[in-house]
Order: C-alpha cells, then structure tokens, then sequence
C-alpha cells in the first residue's frame, strides 16, 4: 500500500498553525454563499461553517421542488481511492458488489466493522475502472488505511480539494443544460460523466439527497466560483435559489433517506455498547450481497440473520395528524414501548405527517399494528400531549417521475 | 478538658472535606494542621514578595462536583478558571497542540498525521467508555470481595452488573486496559511519536512507572476521570492557586463551627484497649477525642502516629510494603515578564494551558531508567503551566507565576539522602530544558522553589514525596487500597480511620477519599447522610 509522500506531509506540518483562530473553515463557495446570505444563520458541518438556512427556510425547500436548489456539499467527506486493486479493495470493505459497478456509475453503499455494524453510509462514484470517489458522512480514515493493507491502492482524502455542489429540483436539468453542459441530458439516474469547465474538467452525477431531479457537481476547489457563477447565471431564469441544510433536511426525509449519527450512532461513534447497527437495522439489508467475496462484517451479518441476533429495525411511519412527532417514543398499544422516532416532519409534497423511527423488533417487522407516538408539542410554555396512531408504510414517502425520467424534463 | 467529637489530622484537601461534611452532621470536630499553613498538597504560599505560588498540585480538574455543592465551596470564595489548550514542543521547532475546539483540534494534530488525528476519535470514545465505568466508582466505598455482609454483596453485585452492561468487546478491553501500559495502549491507536507523547503523559503523572510499564494505561484513565460529566471547564486554575481549593474548605468547615489548629504536629495517636482516644502532640499536649480520622498517608500514619504493637502483625508488614515510591518533583517560578516560545504564534491559547517538551514515548522511557537508577532523568518530563495567563491575583502586573511538575525525581539520590546541592542540580536540569525552548528564559527569573521528594515529605509530610499518598497500581486499587480488609477507611485500631489519597480511589485534588470516610464514620456512628449528595448519574 502507497503512503501518502512524506516529503508532502512535511511542507502541510509547517504550514498552517493557525487552526485556533479558524475552528469553523470556508467552503470555497463561501464569497458566495455569503453574499447571499441573510438570516445570519450558520452550522457546523464537519468543521466548515456551513448555511442552515440563508433567507428563509420554508421558501428554500420550495426551490428544491418546484425551481431549482444550489447547496454547497464540498464539506462532505471525499476520498480518493485508486489503484489497480481499488475494486478489489472496496468490494472487500463495502457490503454493495462494487465489481457490478460500472465505471461512470454511482451507488449507494454502506460500511461495516468486523461485529458486523455500521461505520457509515456514502456514495462511490466509480471514475475510472481504477479509480474511485468514496463520499461520507464521517471521516474514516484511519479504518480505510488499516483495511487498505495488503492491497495495492492509494488512499487520499480530498475533502478540502474537491469543491461540490447539489444542484436539486425539477429545473435543474435545464439549469445545466442552459449553462452550456453539452449532453448532460444522457444522464441517466447514478450516471456520471466529466464536462469541460473553464478548460479544466468537472464531474457531473445524476443523484442528490432530495428525491427529486438533481445533480451533484465536483470540481477542483480553484474552479468553484466560476462553476458556481456559470450555473448562478443559467439559473436566473429557472428559480435557481441557494439552501441551506434545514430545507435539504426535509427534503431528504420525503426522500425517506437516513443521516448517519442522526438516525442511526455509527459504530465508532457509539460509546454505550448497546446503540451501534447493523444494516439489517436501519433497513440498509438490501445492499448486503452474500454471493460476493468476503466483506468486512459478513460473518456477523449472517450469523445476526440466522441466529435472530437483528434486535432492531428502522421503519418509514405515517402519523395522524399534522403535528410533527420529533424523537416521540413509540408505543405498541399505547402503552409497551417500543421504539423512537429519529426524525419527522409534516410533508409539504405528501400532505402527510411523515417519521422515521428505530423500533425493537419484533415491533415494526411482524408486528407492525397499533402503533402510536406520543408527541410533547410545547405551545407557549405548555406541553400539549398528543398520543397519535403510527402505521408503517414504505419509504420514500414522495415517489416522483421527474426524477428517473429520461430524459430529463424541461421545467 | 473538652473531648472532641472527632479529631482530624491534617488540614489537606481530604481532611478538611471530611472534617466540613462531619462537622455537618453534627459532631464536633477539630482539625490538626503541624504546617503554620493549611493545604497539604493542596496550598498557595508566598515565599517572594508580590508572588503566590501553587506550590504542590497546580491544576483544578478531578474535584468532585457533588462535593463542591454540598460544601458550598462557590459561596466560599472557590472560583476556577477554565484553560484550554496545550502543547508539546518537538525538537525541530515545532509543536504539537491540542485544542478543545474538536475540529481545530484535529486540524492541529493532521499536521503530523492525518490518519493520527483521526484515530483520536476512536481513542476518544474507548476512554470515555472506561472512564463511564469507573467514574461511579469514585463516590462509593470498595466492597470488601471476601466479606460476606449484605452491604459488600450487594456492592459486587452492583460492580458486577456494571461490567455485564459492558459489550463483549468492552470487557475485554477493561481487563486490558487495567493492565496495560500506556505505550501498548497508544500504540493500538497511533503511529506518531510526538502524538503518543502528548497522551502518555497522563499514564505516568505521580507514578514511578514509565510509559512501557503494564499498569500505565489505568494511571491514564485517573487522570480523565474529572471529565465524563462533560463538565464545562473541567480542567482550570483555581483562582489564587490550589491553596484557594482549601481556603474555601476551610471557610466552610469555620462556617459550620468547626475548628482548625495549625502548627501543632501529632507525636501519637492515644489508643487505650485497642481504641483511640484522642492523639497526643508532638509538644506533650493531650487532646482527647471520641476518633481520629488521619488524612496522612498509611505509611505515616500507622508507622509513625500508632505504636506497632496496637497493630496486627499482617497489616504492619501490609502496611511497611505498601509502594510510595516518589517520582516527581516540583519547581516553582516567579518570572519577571512572560517567557517567550518561538515556536508558537503570540496569540496561541497554549500559553495559557500545559505545555511539554518529550517529545516522544521514547524519551519518557529513558528518564525513567535514570530514576530507576535512583537518579533524577538527565532529560526529565515537565508538566508546565503559567497559570498567571489567566489568574492575576499570584503575580503583580506584567510578571509571572510559572509551575513546572517534574518527572522523573528518586525518593534518594542513588540511596543517598538528597543534599541541597543535588537539589540545586535538579533545578539546574528543568531550567536548562526550558531555556532550550525559551530564549532568555533565565534572565527572567526573579525566584525560584525547587521541591524534591525530599521537600515534599519533610513538608508536606508525603511519604517518599508520592503525590498520590501511594502508587496507583492495580495492586492497590479499590478494595486493596490500601490493605486488603481494611480498604473502607477503618483500621485495626477502633475509632482511628484513614481519609487521605492512600485510600480508595486514590489521589489528585478530588476531595472523594475525605467524603467516602465520612460516610463510612457517620455510617458506624448511625448518623444520617442526608447531607452528603449522591455520586453523579452515569446513564
């Protein structure tokens, strides 16, 4: 396995002390975002000051559905993963057969320890036939190295190097296409291929985190203001707007998609025993494929499924009423409990009162009903008690066309 | 001639967090102090005009919480302030820092190594886990393994239900971590000298183990525990030095009515038919009482304050092998303007926190051989801090006070007694580590206190000068602390217990072994509790 070159490590040693003034860094979106931004309100998303909102959250998760959404995404963690047994490698760290994934294709997959739970859910975006873009939550670093023994491939993250952005929406398609991206069109959903920008190139990918039509861009970090202005200026026609993660967050549950150490602890993260996952408990069992070679966990993945050892499970619920149930505790009966929900919201798109819970199964596997959450909606300095039956129902909550459509619709 | 309640023999931070939740409860207590100033271990002097020092222990961070409630140590004048930040200093110039910001934090630390400063998460997490299981330990008395009263049982049983909650995983790490040294422990977590430095220190603080000694990894966890509450400011400078920490102890002992005697030394403690009755002072002076409770360590106290033949014969020869074993030092400095490190920006929160020059687990190593060959390490570890970055009450404006804790430093200088010449050496040895980093460092000196294992037990009354009134190895852990069958603060002598570091859980500034005994005197004296806040949850 390649290091990374001392003689670079060195010259990064030397260079940046200052990390005391900064602990919150910048996008290199971030002369735009903060021109653009108004409600001042900011989070900390894995060390980068990142947009919660920037004028109004409401109006933002709009733009994601009826215009079109830019959200900065260079914050997410991004490794490079190339060599010539970088399938190989990945294929025995991840649980999806990534010998299926063809390059200039993009999958959802997740990660596992050896007891078989969860370290992360993320994308791989398969390059090159030996070269790959792992993108996550967290950051894992030191496991990617340590499983990367033995096997020829080099390991970098490039999270600071990598500019990202989400272009989401029912007009997005023709916000690229507008801004002069030749064939984008041919873009199938987890497509990706390389576009010319400012003579250098840029990834573009079919897929996002809402559900709905949408694009992922990657960039050289040089290259992002003039990606940013290019698409901002196709965009003006559309509704192009800037978001913040409030809006994407209620996006990508209609999605019914998870956030790892928000719906689920990731096992590094866990410090009481009992909190970490398997996939089979946070309903991620579809990308486990036993017929492929060896992979981290799946001893103990199988043994879980035979043995009964799965105590969990993450289920998509519909809520009566229109009051959100955030982290309500769940009752079988209204009384035995048996789960929480992790996240919820009234759907703008469903007209629905949506959930994601964790239950103890059996509850919510075989026994799925008279559920109920008990809701504490606080209402000027008083708890109104709600107790609201629960009925699991498939995720995604939202199923739209537009977002598999090919090809893509013009809004 | 009045009989005391109880009799309390030193005013250290133990003794006079007994001595207030007693007093408390009602009795009528009385505390002996032979210094002509309280503290113990715990204590601010002035030995140069205009300067304070912490002459002992320097930093505020394993304090019990639930004792500074029920004590009322805030309304007593108790203030800590919070530092952050720190650093080692490596021998190209450079530095490692470690900030409370988690992502500055691992910033700082991918510098060196970006794999390192990821691993931190996870050495994070594993210590944190320990520390859960073990922080509610703290505020409760060992049970006795080899008893068989309903009390003891229950607590195994509580212990043993706490280690069943751990994962499979966990429990065998426990083990290992009990057992490990901090080298192997880091080494499973690590790649980077200079970063596996900069957690070592905190497995041989106050012990004579190097870093490559099993055992280590736990003295690492002793030194954490004050942080699993999550705490805001667990670790700080209490304003006007650690004396403050006992000024306010005694500001509430005096507001309950208790009394406090300094410079008056206890010869003996007065025991008639296997029972004390009082002690009596070094200058002939009887002073009775219904107990004595002793905040000196085991050795001091039963080799020194009881006559041999009150005491079984297993629990003398316990007692005489009980490790001291001193390994430090101290050196306390008053400086005319700030040092200065070149390797740090100006405006760095390092110089406001600890600060190290070993570099790597290697050269902590090395200095232990020095002390394992009875001398002071050629090449010592500092712990050093300039807590008038942030307290401006120690040194007048512009100046100030630096602590320097040094390891490693023998009880004897290859068998021989210290000599103030070989003390003078040994201050010679830390100045010049300093000025390596600090140019100009000795001009600034204005005065200087060097403290061998000497000092501290001829003044302190430490034997052997161990900071933690014995070794914390696993040997003499919980309910081996400090002798088998008598780890609940009771002693073979009726009506003389032990409320000093020696006992369970051991030492640093945590006031846990005074409250314990307390508990346990009030428990035989069938008195309520109700006083006495329940250990912190753990959930």
């Amino acid at each position: 396995m390649k290091h990374s070159d001392p003689k670079k490590l060195l010259m990064a040693k030397n260079a940046s002390q200052d990390h005391f003034r900064t602990p919150r860094i910048a996008s290199p979106f971030q002369p735009r975002i903060e021109a653009l931004m108004r409600t001042e309100e900011w989070y900390d998303w894995a060390g980068y000051k990142a947009p919660l909102s920037l004028w109004d959250e409401e109006l933002e998760y709009f733009a994601i559905r009826s215009q079109a959404a830019l959200f900065d995404i260079s914050p997410m963690v991004k490794y490079r993963i190339e060599g010539p047994d970088a399938e190989a490698f990945l294929n025995r760290v991840t649980l999806r057969d990534v010998r299926k994934l063809k390059p200039g294709r993009v999958h959802y997959t997740a990660w596992c320890n050896d007891e078989g739970h969860v370290l992360d859910d993320g994308t791989l975006f398969r390059l090159r036939s030996d070269r790959f873009r792992l993108c996550s939550q967290e950051r894992h670093l030191p496991w990617l190295l340590d499983s990367g023994i033995g096997f020829d491939v080099s390991i970098i993250e490039e999270t600071k190097s990598i500019a990202a952005l989400a272009l989401q929406g029912p007009a997005s398609f023709a916000v690229l296409r507008d801004a002069g991206f030749k064939n984008v069109d041919a873009l199938k959903v987890f497509d990706l291929a390389e576009f010319e920008h400012d003579g250098e190139n840029v990834t573009i990918s079919r897929t996002g985190f809402t559900g709905d039509l949408g694009y992922e861009l990657f960039v050289d970090q040089e290259l992002a203001l003039g990606l940013w202005d290019r698409l901002w200026q196709a965009g003006e026609q559309r509704g192009l707007r800037a978001i913040g993660y409030a809006a994407l967050n209620r996006a990508r549950l209609e999605a019914g998609l998870i956030v790892a150490n928000s719906d689920f602890i990731t096992a590094e993260h866990a410090i009481r025993a009992d909190r970490v996952r398997m996939p089979d408990e946070i309903g991620l069992g579809f990308m486990i494929d036993m017929e492929k070679p060896h992979f981290n966990g799946r001893r103990a993945i199988q043994q879980a499924r035979v043995k009964g050892g799965l105590q969990h499970i993450l289920v998509g619920l519909e809520v009566e009423g229109n009051i959100p149930a955030e982290h309500a505790i769940v009752y079988h009966q209204g009384k035995r409990e048996v789960g929480l929900v992790s996240a919820a919201i009234w759907s703008p798109m469903a007209k629905r009162n949506i959930a994601l819970a964790s239950l103890e199964r059996p509850y919510g596997d075989t026994i799925t009903g008279d559920l109920w959450v008990e809701i504490y909606a606080m209402r000027e300095l008083r708890y109104q008690k709600l107790m609201k039956r629960a009925k699991v129902v498939p995720r995604p909550f939202i199923k739209l066309d537009r977002r598999t459509a090919n090809p893509p619709a013009d809004f | 001639m009045k009989k005391w309640d109880a009799i309390v023999i030193g005013a250290g931070h133990n003794g006079l967090v007994n001595a207030c939740y007693l007093q408390r409860a009602g009795l009528d207590v009385l505390v002996l102090e032979k210094n002509d100033w309280i503290g113990g271990a715990a204590t601010s002097r002035s030995l140069t005009p205009g300067f304070l020092y912490s002459n002992c222990s320097y930093v505020c961070s394993l304090f019990r919480p639930e004792i500074m409630r029920d004590l009322e140590l805030p309304r007593f004048g108790l203030q800590v302030i919070s530092y952050e930040g720190g650093a080692v200093f490596t021998q190209d110039g450079d530095y490692l820092a470690n900030y409370r910001d988690h992502h500055a934090h691992r910033r700082e630390f991918a510098r060196f190594s970006p794999r390192d400063a990821e691993a931190y998460d996870r050495y994070a997490r594993d210590v944190t886990r320990q520390c859960r299981f073990i922080q509610p330990l703290l505020m409760r008395t060992a049970a006795d393994p080899t008893s068989f009263r309903p009390r003891d049982i229950s607590e195994l049983m509580y212990l043993g239900k706490k280690f069943a909650g751990l994962g499979a995983t966990e429990m065998a790490d426990t083990l290992r971590f009990w057992t490990m040294s901090i080298s192997d422990f880091l080494d499973e977590y690590f790649e980077t000298d200079v970063i596996k430095a900069n957690f070592a220190l905190s497995g041989i603080i106050g012990t004579a183990l190097g870093p490559m000694s099993p055992g280590t990894a736990y003295v690492l966890l002793h030194h954490y525990m004050g942080e699993v509450d999550g705490s805001v400011g667990a670790w700080g400078y209490a304003r006007g030095g650690m004396g403050a920490v006992t000024k306010a102890l005694a500001a509430s002992f005096a507001a309950s009515g208790g009394t406090i005697r300094t410079g008056v030394e206890v010869d003996h403690v007065l025991v008639k038919n296997g029972s004390a009755k009082g002690v009596v002072l070094v200058d002939g002076e009887e002073i009775p009482g219904k107990m004595v409770i002793s905040n000196a360590d085991v050795k001091r106290t039963f080799l020194k304050l009881v006559e041999e033949k009150e005491l079984p014969d297993i629990f003398l020869r316990r007692v005489r092998n009980f490790k001291m074993r001193g390994s430090s030092g101290k050196v306390n400095i008053a400086l005319d303007s700030m040092p200065e490190f070149p390797a740090l920006p100006k405006d760095s929160p390092v110089y406001r926190g600890d600060m190290h020059f070993t570099d790597s687990v290697e050269r902590m190593e090395r200095g232990y051989d020095d002390w394992k060959a009875g001398r002071w390490s050629a090449d010592p570890f500092l712990d050093m801090v300039i807590p008038t970055t942030l307290d401006p009450t120690m040194a007048p404006p512009g100046k100030h006070f630096m602590s320097c804790f040094v390891q490693y430093c023998p009880p004897k200088v290859e068998g021989k007694e210290w000599t103030d010449a070989d003390r003078d050496a040994f201050g010679e040895t830390v100045i010049s580590q300093i000025a390596d980093y600090s140019p100009g460092f000795r001009d600034r000196i204005i005065h200087m206190e060097v403290r061998t294992p000497r000092e501290l037990e001829a003044e302190v009354g430490l034997t052997e000068g161990n900071i933690f009134q014995g070794e914390l190895t696993f040997d003499q852990l919980l309910f081996n602390r400090p002798v088998p069958g008598y780890a609940q603060y009771r002693s073979p002598v009726g009506g003389l217990y032990m409320c000093g570091s020696s006992t369970h859980p051991g030492g640093g500034v945590m006031g846990a072994p005074g409250r314990n005994a307390a508990a346990e005197i009030l428990r035989d004296l069938s008195r309520g509790t109700k006083h006495m806040s329940p250990a912190h949850d753990v959930i």
